[in-house]
C-alpha cells in the first residue's frame, strides 16, 4: 500500500527529507515504523514518538489505509 | 483561538482582544528566546510545527481551560520559523471574572502547550552546532 510519510525535527534531519510517498507492506503504523526505522537509521524508539494518521493522534496498532498520511512525532519543544 | 504565525506577533493587540465587560482580570504570558539553554550559548531559535494537528491539539488545551477555570476567554498564539534572541515565542491571554481563575488557566495552557502540542525548538549554537530539544529543554538525539 502506497502511503505519505512526513517527518519533522530530529526524525526530519535524520530522513534528509519534509516527507516522502511509502509502498509499503506494513498494515499498521508500528509496521510502518519499523520499515523506516531501519530505512532512514532513526533511533528513537517507539516508547518516545507518538503517531498521527490523517492529521489525528492514534494508536500505533492503528490499521493503515491507501493514501493515509502518517506521522511519528518525536517529543515536542515548543513554548 | 489557537494559531500559529510566522510572523512576529503583537502582546497589545493580541490583549485587546480579551476584553469582555464583565472580565475584572486580564492574565498574559509572554515566552521569550533567550541566549542560553543547558549552559550552551545560543543564537537563534527555529521552530517547526505539524500545523494541522499543533492547531487542533492547541485547541483542546484551551477548551479544557475554559472547562477546567472559570474564564470569559482564552487565546494563544505560537510563532513557527526562525526567531533571535528576545523575541516572543510564545502569547497565552486569559480574561475572567476574577483573578485567580486567570493565572490558574494561563499556567494550565503554557505547561499543556509545551507538553502536547506538536511544535520543535531547534537552537542553534554559538559554536556552529544545533539541536533538537525535548520538553524538558535538555538534547534530543535521533
Amino acid at each position: 500500500m502506497n502511503y505519505r510519510v512526513l517527518y519533522f525535527a530530529s526524525l526530519r534531519d535524520r530522513a534528509g527529507m519534509d516527507a516522502e510517498q511509502v509502498n509499503s507492506l506494513a498494515v499498521d503504523a508500528r509496521g510502518l515504523y519499523s520499515e523506516l526505522r531501519a530505512r532512514h537509521g532513526f533511533t528513537i524508539g517507539e516508547d518516545r514518538l507518538r503517531v498521527a494518521v490523517n492529521g489525528a493522534f492514534a494508536a500505533w496498532e492503528r490499521h493503515l489505509h491507501e493514501g493515509d498520511e502518517v506521522v511519528f512525532i518525536p517529543p515536542v519543544s515548543g513554548g | 483561538m489557537f494559531r500559529l504565525s510566522e510572523t512576529p506577533v503583537a502582546p497589545a493587540t493580541l490583549a485587546r482582544e480579551l476584553a469582555h465587560a464583565s472580565a475584572g482580570a486580564c492574565v498574559t504570558f509572554e515566552g521569550w528566546v533567550r541566549d542560553n539553554n543547558e549552559g550552551r550559548a545560543v543564537l537563534r531559535l527555529r521552530y517547526q510545527a505539524y500545523t494541522p494537528l499543533a492547531t487542533d491539539e492547541g485547541e483542546r488545551v484551551l477548551n479544557e481551560a475554559r472547562e477546567k477555570f472559570t474564564i470569559l476567554d482564552a487565546r494563544c498564539v505560537h510563532r513557527v520559523g526562525t526567531l533571535e534572541i528576545g523575541e516572543l515565542a510564545v502569547w497565552v491571554g486569559i480574561s475572567a471574572a476574577h483573578r485567580g481563575a486567570a493565572f490558574d488557566a494561563c499556567r494550565y495552557i503554557i505547561d499543556e502547550v509545551k507538553k502536547r502540542v506538536p511544535i520543535w525548538k531547534n537552537e542553534h549554537y554559538a559554536d556552529g552546532e544545533t539541536g533538537w530539544l525535548h520538553p524538558d529543554n535538555t538534547p534530543v538525539t535521533g
